[in-house]
């Protein structure tokens, strides 16, 4: 946690980064009204990711934090992924 | 010399209350996280009640509380920017202006919710147990969900509001905002798990 | 030391703050005051357990009812298991001796959030009280062991709700205290304090913290969606209403298990402390066993499913976790050989905190091995639920954090109180304890395989013999623990003056006067390379 946390966003970005996460709530709400049955689920995680990521990036600075905060965050994403994944070892064998 | 020193010590102590933050963070994901296990496992059971429970929600109104809650996002984060730059009335009037959001948010869950009430569908009612098994999963979970998320969002405000009067009294100022920029990021979790409960509750095809 | 002080010294004990008398220690924000109090608490704690343990034995002396009802042996395990696991061993090794010794040993004043350390002791104690007044409310004790399985637990008529909700409290307790040494290791080491210089009790407590951390929370929401299938129905574990009790077993030990490696890491971390010093040698391998802290911490998230093997679970899950299972085994017997590498050719010293860390790595290789046992599918199968079981976890448990707790209290009780015990009796506390512990819980091991259910009040008539050794083994045990608890009260209150390094320890709570002042350090600690460091 050695870095400064004196960077400071510009309104602009921020508003850029609202526009883009408006267009993606627009997308993924037209993408889903065409029924895409399974594949669906996945482009509205995608999409839903996506935002997350941005909001994250952005809004939450931690593309000018330290790499160690950034490494961690990342773990928690991933260790709460291979929970969801050994869990649906048990239920798609079911 | 001494004052150089205490202002490294005021700023290791700052570094430390921003990783606190985050640490605490990852506990309210995971505990969100526990939910979206049960949602997946019950969803995966239950495809076809899972589609037909989200058409009785409204997607205008969850959109715009969508909407709502990533402009609140900004308008915290553009505060942590005002006060960066010592502009504390566009602080102020960026945290109030989030504080406003917030409140639309809850207005509208309110009357959504309290329709579902009206048509007699809550937990613990009489029609709940008579509905078939995967409608009554699906209302289950998504009252529990959007409630414990409505939880943190009065949660949030709280924390907003404190550092509001923060800024107004000078405590919180250009040169040591870690309770704005800790509250922000508070804030920031709950429109970042909302970004997912929104697809997920609303638009299941 | 510097003898030419100006002002007296004064130690942690005697340093008079804002507060006098009892409400000095209630608001105390002195890690180590507040590490203390921890101690106190659980110490009360354990003995409530443990009284209720041999009132159990006392009850399996002969077949048939002897001294209590079916309904109030039901309460008694759940109870006795809550307070043991939820109040005693989860918090343990990492509140008492994490709170008193963490921040000494990484050259720090005190933790990084003083203020939320203390609130955690707060929360703590409310966790205690709501789960203390669940077993006294009227619907009687709660009969669902510890572990709150539904379908049951959704439905009988006992003080569930209260019994869960107190333990979803001392679990936010648990994770504040989690979060603040996390931030402390990252923060507030001391200069020339690198990862890799720290002692290794850090690295223990580290991984510990981030288990608590991110384990904890989902504990938290599945009791607090027990509570609610109870208030509302809610259905996510009820069966006829389309839920599924698997997923509530699921949920309780994707934290439950880790809350296993949550009571024993720190009590790994505690015995890497005293070997070396008592056999005043570097230990072998410090890259390897502080890794493999973090390896148990990380690998530990990935096996919950080998708890349930026998509930209908897919056959893919059980060879996945059988074998995530048998992985997980390697960084313990990693820690172990180091161990062993460590005493080969050391100045081996037999005082009492390493007689404790010697029986510590009997009992827990016992504990292990039967682990691995339990931990493959098929013999899982056999011995699922028996008293097998039960005799497994009390040898991890009890063998092993609980001996390193008072392993622990031996080594550092002349750092907290500045005063030595008597030796001698501390010696025949640790053989009666000892032998009492093997013989309480060995006999359980062979009555698990001929067959012998778990949580059962009555047994059938040709058990008996074993089932007596195992109740005399309990008193004997007893007497023990009553015999090192009074010797180490009177050594703490009118011991001899303990020399600041008793022991010849190298790392830095050796360093300093026993006991500590306010602030640990009066000036900046040197630190080593290697903490080991033994010429």
């Amino acid at each position: 946690m050695a870095n400064n946390t004196t960077h400071t966003t510009e309104y602009r970005v921020l508003a850029r980064v609202l526009l883009v996460l408006m267009f993606l709530t627009f997308l993924t709400i037209s993408v889903t009204s065409y029924h895409l049955a399974a594949f669906g689920v996945t482009v509205a995680l995608l999409i839903a990711g996506t935002k997350g990521f941005l909001v994250l990036t952005y809004f939450m600075h931690l593309k000018y934090e330290s790499l160690l905060l950034r490494i961690l965050v990342s773990m928690v994403f991933v260790l709460y992924a291979v929970i969801i994944l050994i869990t649906f070892i048990d239920y798609a064998y079911r | 010399m001494t004052e150089k020193a205490t202002h490294i010590e005021a700023h290791a102590d700052d570094e430390a209350k921003k990783l606190g933050m985050w640490l605490f963070i990852f506990t309210e994901l995971l505990l969100f996280g526990g939910l979206f296990l049960v949602y997946s496992v019950f969803r995966a059971k239950y495809p076809a009640n899972f589609h037909e429970g989200s058409l009785e929600l409204s997607v205008t109104i969850g959109a715009i509380n969508t909407i709502v809650l990533l402009v609140s996002s900004m308008t915290i984060a553009m505060s942590l920017t005002a006060i960066q730059k010592n502009n504390r009335k566009l602080a102020m009037t960026l945290i109030s202006v989030t504080l406003f959001l917030a409140t639309v948010f809850l207005f509208n869950k309110v009357f959504e919710w309290g329709a579902k009430f009206e048509h007699g569908l809550y937990p613990g009612s009489k029609l709940m147990p008579m509905l078939e098994r995967g409608d009554l999963l699906y209302f289950s979970l998504y009252f529990f969900m959007t409630g414990l998320h409505a939880l943190h969002i009065i949660v949030g405000m709280v924390l907003l509001t404190i550092c509001l009067f923060k800024v107004k009294s000078g405590n919180v100022n250009s040169k040591k905002y870690i309770h704005l920029e800790n509250g922000a990021l508070y804030w920031h979790l709950v429109d970042l798990i909302w970004i997912f409960l929104f697809p997920l509750l609303y638009l299941i095809t | 030391m510097d003898q030419t002080k100006q002002e007296p010294y004064v130690s942690y004990l005697e340093h008079k703050g804002k507060y006098t008398g009892i409400r000095s220690w209630i608001f105390t924000l002195d890690h180590k005051r507040i590490g203390l109090l921890y101690m106190y608490a659980i110490m009360v704690l354990f003995f409530v357990g443990a009284i209720m343990g041999l009132l159990m034995r006392i009850e399996l002396l002969k077949p048939g009812e002897t001294i209590m009802k079916p309904q109030t042996y039901n309460g008694l395990f759940t109870v006795h298991g809550i307070i043991m696991i939820f109040m005693v061993v989860i918090p343990g090794l990492s509140v008492v001796f994490g709170n008193f010794f963490l921040p000494i040993l990484i050259g720090a004043k005190d933790v990084a959030f003083p203020k939320l350390n203390r609130f955690s002791w707060w929360v703590y104690i409310a966790g205690c009280i709501l789960a203390i007044l669940s077993q006294f409310l009227k619907n009687g004790p709660p009969d669902t062991g510890w572990s709150f399985y539904a379908p049951y637990s959704t439905t009988t008529g006992t003080n569930v709700i209260m019994a869960t909700f107190a333990a979803f409290v001392l679990g936010f307790s648990s994770i504040l205290t989690g979060l603040n040494f996390i931030v402390t290791i990252h923060q507030m080491r001391a200069p020339g304090m690198k990862f890799m210089n720290m002692p290794l009790f850090s690295w223990a407590i580290y991984a510990t913290a981030w288990t608590q951390l991110l384990a904890t929370p989902i504990v938290g929401i599945t009791l607090l969606m027990l509570i609610a299938e109870r208030l509302f129905g809610i259905g996510f574990f009820n069966p006829n209403l389309g839920g599924d009790p698997v997923l509530f077993q699921h949920l309780f030990w994707i934290y439950s298990h880790p809350a296993v490696y949550i009571m024993i890491l720190p009590a790994l971390g505690v015995i890497t402390e005293i070997i070396p010093t008592f056999c005043q040698k570097k230990i072998y391998g410090y890259k390897a066993i502080a890794f493999s802290s973090l390896a148990i911490a990380g690998v530990g998230f990935l096996v919950w499913g080998h708890h349930m093997f026998t509930s209908g679970m897919s056959n893919q899950a059980r060879w996945f976790f059988s074998l995530l299972t048998f992985l997980v085994a390697v960084p313990s017997a990693i820690k172990v050989f180091n161990w062993l590498a460590t005493m080969y050719k050391g100045s081996i010293d037999l005082k009492p905190p390493f007689l404790y860390a010697l029986s510590f790595i009997f009992l827990f290789t016992i504990g292990g091995t039967t682990g691995l046992l339990l931990g493959s599918v098929a013999t899982n199968v056999q011995v699922h639920d028996t008293a097998f079981v039960v005799a497994h976890f009390h040898y991890i448990i009890f063998g092993g954090m609980g001996f390193a707790f008072f392993g622990a209290i031996h080594y550092w009780l002349p750092k907290m109180y500045g005063r030595m015990y008597n030796f001698k009796r501390a010696t025949i506390a640790w053989a009666i304890i000892f032998v009492g512990f093997n013989l309480l819980y060995f006999p359980q091991f062979i009555l698990g395989i001929e067959g012998v259910p778990r949580r059962y009040f009555d047994y059938l008539p040709q058990f008996q013999p074993l089932e007596v050794i195992s109740s005399v083994g309990g008193f004997i045990l007893i007497t023990g623990l009553i015999m090192m608890v009074y010797n180490l009260v009177q050594g703490a209150r009118k011991g001899e003056i303990a020399p600041a390094n008793p022991w010849h320890g190298s790392t830095l709570e050796w360093q300093i006067p026993s006991p500590p002042s306010l602030e640990n350090f009066d000036e900046a600690p040197v630190v080593k390379s290697n903490p080991y460091d033994y010429e």
